[in-house]
C-alpha cells in the first residue's frame, strides 16, 4: 500500500514538474483577426504585419520560445468575444494580441477586466471608447485611436484646399463615430461646416440610396468606409458618374482599397486623408519597415506596401516582445512585471515614437497625405504633413475634452469648442 | 414546401407512438441510452472543466434549448419558423436592457429577478405576436415571414442606438449572483443550463402527449378536419408559439449570461439559419434531435478550423468543412442525426421496438 502510493506521487511529480517545464520553454499568445466578413482582407494583412514583426524580432525571449495561436473574427463584437475565450480556455494563452476592429475592441476591454490575470495587447482596433472610458488595467493599446488618426485633416482641408462645407459617409460604428469625431473637432473647429452625416450598416453591398443623397452643394465629401464597403462603394460611385472631391478616413486612404482591382480605385488620386501613416515616408525607420514586410511575402500575396493594419499589428507585436524581453519573460504574480514594462515602454515604430498615456492608450505620430498615382497606376498615399505627439484628447484640455461627449451619429456638434 | 411536408411525412411515427405511451420506454434495463446519457450529463463537471464544459457542453445546451424549440414548431406543429433565434436574442436583449449593463445610459438597472421574467414574458409576447403574423400562411410563405421579422430585427438592432446601441451592442451585462453562489461560475452555469433544457426537454415531451399536442398534431396533418371537428386552427398554432417563444426566451436568457455581451452579431440572419441546420441535422421528428444536432454543431464550428491547419490545409476554409458535415448528415439521412440512430436500432433489433419512443 505505502508502496503503491508513493509510486503515485513519484508519477505525479514527474507529471508535474513536466508541466512546468513546458511552461517555462514556452510562453502561449494568442492573436486575433478579421479573417472573415468584411474586413477579411484587412485582418489578412494585419496577420502579415504580425509575421513581419516576428521576422524582424524573432520569437525568442531569453531561454524562452513564444508560441502563437490564430483566431479567426469577423469584426463583430460576439466573433472577438468568442475567439478570445476559446484562445483563453482552450489553447491556454497567457497574452492575448486582440482584437483589430473598434467594436470589437469595445467588447474585448470589457472581457479583459473578468481576467485581470492576463494581459490583453490591443492589435489594431480604433474605438475612442475602449480606452477613454472605464479602461481595463490590464489592456494595452499602441496604436492611437480613429480621432487622432484625423488629426491635421479638418485644418489641412480648410486652410489649404479651402473646402468650406463637407458632408461625411461612413459605416454605422465606434470606430468610424471616433473618426468622424476627429475630423469634425477640427474642420469645424477651424470654421468649416459639415451639414450632412450618413451612416451605412457594416457590410452594405448596394450604396445607390445613398449615392442618390449625397448633397451637390458640398465642397468635399468625406468617406469613412473599409474593406468591402469602401470597394463597393468607389465602384458605384464611380458608375453614378460621381465627381466630388474626396477626402477619406484612415482605412479608406490605405493600401487594402489603394491596392484593390479595377479602376474604381482611380476616383480616390488626389483625396485627402490622415491616419497613423503614410506609404511613402522618407523616414529610415519606415523604410526598412516597408523593405522587411515586401521581402517577407511574394508580391502576389502581399500589397505594395503595407497597410495600416499591418503596420499596427507590427506595433503591437513589437511593444508585446520588447516588453517580454525587458522583464525576461517572467510571467510570475499575475504577469505584473511585464504589465509594468508594457505600461512605461516606449517604442521605436516604424510610424514614429509611441508611448502609453495613463489610460494605456497610445500617443503617437499622425501623417496628412494626398493619394498620388507612382506612375505605374499603383496608388500610394504621399506625406503631407507629420505631426508628433498626437494624444487622445487631440491636445485639449481633458475637461473641455469630457464635455464633448462620446463619438456618435450626431457627437460632436459642428461647433468651436 | 419540401421541409415542412417531410416533417409531415417522418413525423407520422412518433405521433402514433405518442398516442399509445409506453411506460416500459423508460425502465432502465429496456432502454439504457437515455439513463446513460442523463448519468454523464450530471456528473459532466467531473470529466470535464472550463472550455469543454461551458464552450461545448453549456453551448450545446442553450443552442439545443433554441432549436428545441423550433423542432416543437415544425415537428409538432408543421410550422418552420426562422425567428427562433430572433426571439431568443429578443430576452438577451431585454435581460441587457432591463437588467444592468456596461451602458448605463440604457440598462434601466433593475435586479435579475425582476429583469428576467420581464424578458422572458416581452419574448414570449414578441414571438406571440410574429407568431399570430406567421400562422396565416403555410410551408414556404411561414418561412417567408418569419425569415423577414428576423432580418428585419437584425437591421433594427444594428441601426438603433436609442435601445440596442447599435452595432457595439451591450455589454458586461451582470449576472445572477444569490445564496452565495456566483450563478454565472462554470460549474453552477453548467447546472443552470442543464436544469433549464431539461425542463424545455420535459415540457415539449409531455405537452407533445397531452391533449393540447395532440391536437397541435391533428392540426399538422389535417388543419381541415380538425377544423371541422370544432378545434380552432389558428389558437392551437399561436398557442405552439408562445410556448415555442418561452423555450427559445429561455435559451436568450442563457445565452446572454454566457457571453455577458450581446450585439447584433448574435441575432444576425445567418444565426437564424444556423438554428435550422441544427434542427435539421439533429432530426426535426423529435425533441433530443435539437440536442444532437447542437452537438454536432458546436463539435464542428469549434474544432473545423484546428482540423484542417492540423491536415497542413488552408485553415480559411473551415466554413467548408462544416457545410460538408452538414451536408453528409442531411445526404446520408433526411431524417438527421435521429433518423440515423432509430434506423440502426430497428436493424439491430428488428423486433423489440416498432417505431417506439425513444425519447431522451
Amino acid at each position: 500500500m505505502v508502496r503503491r502510493s508513493s509510486v503515485l506521487i513519484a508519477i505525479g511529480t514527474i507529471m508535474l514538474s513536466t508541466t512546468a517545464f513546458a511552461q517555462q520553454q514556452k510562453i502561449k499568445v494568442g492573436v486575433t483577426a478579421t479573417l472573415e466578413g468584411t474586413y477579411t482582407v484587412l485582418g489578412e494583412d494585419g496577420i502579415r504585419g504580425f509575421q513581419t514583426a516576428l521576422n524582424v524580432l524573432g520569437k525568442t525571449v531569453g531561454d524562452k520560445e513564444l508560441e502563437f495561436v490564430i483566431a479567426s473574427t469577423d469584426a463583430t463584437p460576439d466573433s472577438a468575444v468568442r475567439a478570445v475565450r476559446k484562445l483563453i480556455e482552450q489553447d491556454k494563452v497567457q497574452i492575448l494580441l486582440s482584437p483589430l476592429s473598434g467594436d470589437e475592441g469595445i467588447a474585448v476591454k470589457n472581457f479583459a477586466k473578468t481576467h485581470p490575470e492576463l494581459t490583453f495587447v490591443n492589435a489594431a482596433s480604433g474605438a475612442q471608447e475602449t480606452t477613454y472610458v472605464d479602461p481595463a488595467p490590464n489592456f494595452f493599446r499602441y496604436n492611437m485611436d480613429g480621432a487622432q488618426w484625423q488629426v491635421g485633416l479638418g485644418k489641412y482641408a480648410y486652410e489649404t484646399k479651402g473646402y468650406r462645407k463637407i458632408a461625411t459617409v461612413g459605416e454605422d460604428y465606434s470606430f468610424i463615430y471616433t473618426q468622424v469625431f476627429g475630423l469634425v473637432l477640427e474642420f469645424c473647429g477651424a470654421g468649416g461646416q459639415v451639414t450632412n452625416r450618413q451612416w451605412v450598416p457594416l457590410g452594405t453591398k448596394d450604396f445607390a440610396s445613398v449615392i442618390a443623397a449625397l448633397p451637390d452643394d458640398v465642397d468635399a465629401i468625406y468617406l469613412g468606409l473599409g474593406g468591402a464597403d469602401a470597394v463597393n462603394f468607389l465602384n458605384q460611385y464611380q458608375q453614378a458618374g460621381g465627381k466630388a472631391h474626396l477626402m477619406g478616413g484612415s482605412i479608406m486612404i490605405d493600401q487594402t482599397i489603394l491596392s484593390s482591382k479595377g479602376s474604381a480605385k482611380n476616383a480616390l488620386i488626389g483625396t485627402i486623408a490622415a491616419s497613423g501613416q503614410a506609404d511613402t515616408w522618407d523616414d529610415p525607420g519606415w523604410q526598412k519597415f516597408v523593405k522587411a514586410y515586401q521581402d517577407a511575402f511574394p508580391p502576389n500575396k502581399r500589397f505594395p506596401s503595407p497597410s495600416l493594419l499591418a503596420t499596427n499589428y507590427y506595433d503591437s507585436t513589437m511593444a508585446l516582445i520588447l516588453a517580454l524581453r525587458q522583464v525576461n519573460g517572467d510571467l510570475s504574480d499575475n504577469q505584473a512585471k511585464l504589465k509594468d514594462a508594457l505600461a512605461k515602454i516606449e517604442i521605436d515604430a516604424p510610424n514614429g515614437k509611441i508611448k502609453l498615456d495613463s489610460n494605456r492608450q497610445a500617443i503617437g505620430t499622425n501623417f496628412v497625405t494626398e493619394v498620388v498615382d507612382d506612375g505605374k497606376g499603383a496608388l500610394f498615399s504621399k506625406v503631407v504633413k507629420v505631426i508628433p505627439n498626437v494624444n487622445q484628447t487631440l491636445g485639449y484640455d481633458p475637461a473641455v475634452f469630457a464635455k464633448i461627449g462620446l463619438p456618435s451619429r450626431t457627437v460632436p456638434e459642428c461647433k468651436k469648442y | 414546401m419540401s421541409l415542412a411536408e417531410r416533417t409531415h411525412l417522418h413525423a407520422k411515427p412518433p405521433a402514433s407512438a405518442a398516442l399509445t405511451p409506453d411506460a416500459s420506454a423508460w425502465s432502465i434495463a429496456q432502454n439504457p441510452a437515455p439513463w446513460a446519457v442523463a448519468v454523464i450529463l450530471l456528473i459532466m463537471p467531473l470529466l470535464a472543466n472550463g472550455f469543454f464544459l461551458i464552450e461545448i457542453f453549456g453551448t450545446t445546451l442553450i443552442l439545443g434549448t433554441v432549436a428545441l424549440s423550433l423542432m416543437f414548431l415544425a415537428g409538432y406543429g408543421g410550422m418552420v419558423s426562422l425567428m427562433q433565434l430572433t426571439i431568443a436574442g429578443f430576452a438577451g436583449y431585454m435581460v441587457a436592457v432591463l437588467g444592468v449593463s456596461g451602458s448605463a445610459k440604457i440598462s434601466l438597472g433593475w435586479p435579475w429577478w425582476l429583469a428576467t421574467p420581464m424578458a422572458l414574458a416581452l419574448a414570449t409576447g414578441f414571438g406571440t405576436l410574429g407568431g399570430a403574423l406567421a400562422v396565416r400562411t403555410e410551408g414556404i410563405y411561414t418561412i417567408m415571414i418569419t425569415l423577414a421579422i428576423g432580418a428585419a430585427f437584425y437591421y433594427f438592432t444594428n441601426q438603433n442606438w436609442a435601445i440596442f446601441n447599435g452595432h457595439t451592442g451591450l455589454n458586461t451585462i451582470a449576472t445572477p449572483q444569490f445564496w452565495g453562489v456566483d450563478w454565472r461560475a462554470d460549474i453552477p452555469f453548467y447546472y443552470v443550463t442543464l436544469g433549464v433544457a431539461a425542463l424545455c426537454y420535459f415540457a415539449v415531451v409531455y405537452v407533445s402527449r397531452a391533449p393540447f399536442g395532440l391536437a397541435l398534431q391533428g392540426v399538422r396533418d389535417n388543419p381541415r378536419r380538425m377544423a371541422a371537428l370544432g378545434f380552432h386552427v389558428n389558437a392551437h398554432r399561436i398557442a405552439a408559439y408562445a410556448l415555442a417563444s418561452l423555450i427559445a426566451g429561455l435559451g436568450g436568457v442563457l445565452q446572454v449570461w454566457n457571453y455577458r455581451q450581446i450585439s447584433p452579431g448574435s441575432v444576425a440572419v445567418e444565426r437564424c439559419i444556423d438554428i435550422l441546420i441544427i434542427a435539421v441535422v439533429g432530426g426535426i421528428t423529435r425533441p433530443v434531435g435539437a440536442f444532437i444536432g447542437a452537438f454536432i454543431f458546436v463539435i464542428l464550428r469549434t474544432f473545423a478550423l484546428d482540423v484542417l491547419v492540423q491536415l497542413g490545409l488552408d485553415g480559411n476554409r473551415f466554413r467548408l468543412l462544416i457545410g460538408l458535415g452538414f451536408l453528409a448528415v442531411v445526404f446520408w439521412s433526411s431524417d438527421g442525426v435521429v433518423g440515423l440512430w432509430e434506423h440502426w436500432r430497428r436493424r439491430s433489433a428488428p423486433s423489440s421496438y416498432r417505431g417506439g419512443a425513444h425519447h431522451g
